[in-house]
C-alpha cells in the first residue's frame, strides 16, 4: 500500500476544566489516502470537531494535544511551531465550518477576505488576487462572480455564503479539506447541492476530504470510508458501504436505526436511550456501555480494537449475524 | 447616502431648535442679571433704562425670538462682563480647549486600543493583568486628584514640566495654537494626560472586552484556518469588528470632554472654554452661558453625525438600512 497522505495516531486532545480534564479526543487513529473522502460521524460532543481542529493545531486554549501524532508530508504536525503550522493551514490543509453566517467576517467584502487568504501564503498584486478570486468563485458555482466579489456576506443567501467559504478554502488548492458539518446550517435542498458540488470538486481537484457530520445520510452519500466516533474515540471504522450495511458496533447500529428515513411511516421514531456521557467523567470501560442494549460486566473493561477486512471496531459484543462485509 | 445626510441635517436642526428654547428658558430661570449688572444704589430711572437697553422689559417669548433671530446671524450679544461680542469671546477660547481635548482623546484612543486589544488577546499574560489593573485605577481615581498629583510630582518636585498656562503659542489660520511650539506642547502635556487617563482606561476596557469576545468566534477560527497570521487577524479582522463601540465611545467622550473639561482647565489654569463657563456662571453672564450651551449642543449634534457616518463606513450592514 502506498504511503497515506495523512496519518493520525493515538491523538489525544484534552481540555482542563473546573470539573476535571475533559477528554474530547482520547486516542484517535486513522489514515487518509490521496483523494479519499473520510466521513467522521458522531453525536454532538463526541469529539469529531475537536479532532478536525487538532489536525491543524487550532485547538482553543486551554485545550491542547497531549499525546499522539499527525503525520503529513513527512512531518509530525503535532508540536510544529505556530509559524510552520500557519504555512500549512489554508495552503495544504484547509477547513470549512458549519455556519457560513458565523465564519465570514460581516464587515469585510468578499474580495478583501479572499485577498487576505491569498496573501497569507503568497505575494500577489491586487489585480491577480481578484482574478484568482473570481475564478475560484465561479468554480464553486457563484453566478456572476465578477460583480459579486465586492459584495458583503449579508448580501448572500446561506447557501451562497457557504460556497464563498468553500471558495476561500480552495484558493490554494489544498491537498486536504476538513469540512466540519458544512451543510448542517443550510436548507435541505441547498444541502444536497453543496454536497454534490463538494463531491465534484474533490474529484476534480483530487483533494482528500474529511467530512465531519452527525448525519449518517450525508456521509453515506459522499464518503469512501467512515469513522464513527463516540466519547472521544473511534468505535467503528471501515468502508462506508460495509459499515452502513452491517454495522458491528451497537452505537453505529443505534445511529442507523434512529435515522428518520429508516423508520416505517406511522411507527415511532427510534432513538438511542440516554445522553452522551460527560467527557470529564468517562467510565473506565466502554463509554457506550450505559446506553448499550448488549452491555454486560465484560464492558467494564475497555474493549480492544478488533480488525477484519479493512474494518475495525471496538466492542466486546459486536454484531456478527449480518456479516455481509 | 444623500438621503441619510439630509435626514440627519433635518434632525439636527430640530435638536438645535429645541435646545435653544430649553437653554434660553433655563438660563432665564437662573436669576436676574440686572442685580449683577448695576450697583444696588442706582436710581430707579437708571435701572429701568438699563433693563430697556438689554431688552429685559419685553415678554419672554419676544426676548426669545430676538435671541433666535440674532443667533441665526451668529450674534449672541455682548458679554456683560467682558464687554465684547460673545461669539468672538468663545471663539478666542475654543482653540485652547479644542487642541487640549483632541490631544487627550486621540492620544487615549491610539494608546488604549492597542493596549486593550493586547490585554484581550493575551488575557492570561502578566502584562495584560497589569494593564487591566492600571485601567481600574484610571477609572476610579478622581481626575482632580490625579491633576494635583501630576502637578506636585512633575511641576513642583521634579520641575520637569510647567504647572499651568498655555505657554508660547504660534499662529495658524489666524488662530493661536500651543501645539505648534515646543513650549506649548510642554504646557499641554500634563493637562492632556490628566484628561486622557479616564478615557484611556475606558478604551482599554472596551477594546479588551471586544477582542476577547471576537477571538472566540468562528470568524477568527476560519481566518486562522486559512493561514492568516495573528497580526493580520488582529488588525484586519478583530479591529474592524470591535470598531463600532470604540467609535461610539470616542465620539461621546470627545463631545463631553470638549464641553466639560472644566476641572482640568481650572487646575492647570488652561484658558479654555471650561474656565470661561465657570466664570460666567458665577457672574451670571447670561449671553456667554447661552452661547456656550448652544455651542455644546451643536458640537454633540455634529459629533453624532460624524459617528453615524463612521458606522456606515465601518459596517456595510448599516448602509442598506440607511440608504
Amino acid at each position: 500500500m502506498t504511503q497515506p497522505l495523512l496519518e493520525v495516531s493515538g491523538l489525544k486532545t484534552h481540555f482542563p476544566t473546573a470539573a476535571g480534564i475533559a477528554r474530547a479526543v482520547d486516542g484517535v487513529s486513522f489514515t487518509l489516502g490521496r483523494g479519499e473522502v473520510l466521513g467522521l460521524v458522531g453525536e454532538s460532543g463526541s469529539g469529531k470537531s475537536v479532532t478536525g481542529f487538532s489536525l491543524i493545531g487550532l485547538v482553543d486554549a486551554p485545550g491542547r494535544i497531549v499525546e499522539g501524532s499527525v503525520h503529513y508530508g513527512g512531518r509530525d504536525l503535532v508540536g510544529l511551531s505556530t509559524a510552520a503550522l500557519r504555512r500549512i493551514r489554508g495552503k495544504e490543509i484547509a477547513m470549512v465550518f458549519q455556519d457560513p453566517m458565523m465564519t465570514l467576517n460581516p464587515v469585510l467584502s468578499i474580495a478583501t477576505q479572499m485577498r487576505l487568504a491569498i496573501e497569507a501564503h503568497e505575494r500577489v498584486s491586487k489585480a491577480a488576487a481578484r482574478a484568482r478570486s473570481v475564478e475560484v468563485l465561479a468554480r464553486v458555482g457563484i453566478p456572476a462572480p465578477e460583480s459579486r466579489l465586492d459584495a458583503y456576506p449579508h448580501q448572500f443567501s446561506g447557501g451562497m455564503r457557504q460556497r464563498v467559504a468553500i471558495a476561500i478554502a480552495l484558493l490554494h488548492r489544498p491537498k486536504i479539506i476538513i469540512a466540519d458539518e458544512p451543510t448542517t446550517a443550510l436548507d435541505v435542498s441547498i444541502q444536497a447541492q453543496i454536497l454534490a458540488e463538494m463531491k465534484a470538486l474533490v474529484d476534480e481537484i483530487g483533494m482528500a476530504m474529511i467530512w465531519i457530520s452527525h448525519d449518517l445520510a450525508t456521509v453515506s452519500s459522499i464518503a469512501d470510508r467512515i469513522d464513527v466516533m463516540y466519547a472521544g474515540r473511534i468505535v467503528e471504522a471501515g468502508p462506508v458501504g460495509a459499515v452502513l450495511r452491517s454495522p458491528r458496533h451497537p452505537y453505529t447500529q443505534g445511529l442507523l436505526e434512529s435515522l428518520p428515513s429508516r423508520t416505517v411511516p406511522g411507527e415511532e421514531l427510534r432513538q438511542i436511550p440516554g445522553t452522551t456521557p460527560s467527557l470529564t467523567n468517562l467510565p473506565n470501560g466502554c463509554a457506550f456501555a450505559p446506553r448499550c442494549p448488549r452491555a454486560d460486566t465484560k464492558c467494564q473493561v475497555m474493549p480492544v480494537e478488533s480488525a477484519a477486512a479493512e474494518r475495525t471496531w471496538r466492542c466486546h459484543h459486536p454484531e456478527t449475524q449480518r456479516s455481509a462485509a | 447616502m444623500l438621503g441619510f445626510v439630509i435626514q440627519r441635517l433635518w434632525q439636527a436642526m430640530i435638536v438645535i431648535l429645541a435646545m435653544s428654547v430649553l437653554v434660553f428658558c433655563g438660563v432665564f430661570a437662573v436669576g436676574n442679571p440686572i442685580d449683577v449688572l448695576i450697583s444696588p444704589d442706582a436710581t430707579q430711572d437708571i435701572r429701568a433704562q438699563v433693563i430697556a437697553q438689554y431688552g429685559l422689559d419685553q415678554p419672554l417669548w419676544r426676548q426669545y425670538f430676538t435671541f433666535f433671530g440674532r443667533m441665526l446671524q451668529g450674534d449672541f450679544g455682548e458679554s456683560f462682563v467682558y464687554n465684547m461680542p460673545v461669539t468672538q469671546l468663545i471663539l478666542s477660547r475654543l482653540p485652547a480647549t479644542l487642541e487640549l481635548v483632541l490631544f487627550a482623546v486621540v492620544g487615549a484612543s491610539l494608546l488604549g486600543i492597542p493596549l486593550g486589544m493586547y490585554a484581550g488577546y493575551r488575557h492570561d499574560a502578566p502584562a495584560a493583568k497589569i494593564i487591566m489593573g492600571l485601567s481600574i485605577l484610571g477609572f476610579s481615581v478622581p481626575s482632580f486628584w490625579i491633576g494635583l498629583v501630576l502637578i506636585m510630582t512633575f511641576a513642583v518636585q521634579l520641575g520637569w514640566l510647567p504647572a499651568g498656562g498655555r505657554g508660547t503659542t504660534a499662529s495658524l489660520f489666524g488662530i493661536e495654537w500651543s501645539f505648534l511650539t515646543i513650549d506649548g506642547l510642554r504646557h499641554m502635556l500634563l493637562p492632556a494626560i490628566n484628561l486622557a487617563l479616564f478615557k484611556l482606561a475606558m478604551m482599554i476596557r472596551l477594546a479588551r472586552a471586544g477582542t476577547r469576545e471576537i477571538m472566540l468566534t468562528d470568524t477568527i477560527r476560519f481566518a486562522r484556518a486559512a493561514g492568516l497570521s495573528e497580526g493580520t487577524v488582529l488588525v484586519r479582522h478583530v479591529l474592524r469588528l470591535i470598531a463600532i463601540p470604540l467609535v461610539t465611545i470616542f465620539g461621546l467622550e470627545l463631545g463631553s470632554t470638549l464641553a466639560f473639561a472644566v476641572v482640568t482647565e481650572t487646575i492647570f489654569s488652561w484658558p479654555g472654554l471650561g474656565k470661561l463657563i465657570i466664570d460666567s456662571i458665577t457672574s451670571l453672564d447670561r449671553p456667554v452661558m447661552v452661547a456656550y450651551l448652544m455651542l455644546v449642543a451643536l458640537l454633540f449634534v455634529m459629533i453624532n453625525f460624524f459617528v453615524d457616518l463612521a458606522y456606515a463606513l465601518l459596517d456595510p450592514r448599516l448602509r442598506r438600512a440607511r440608504a
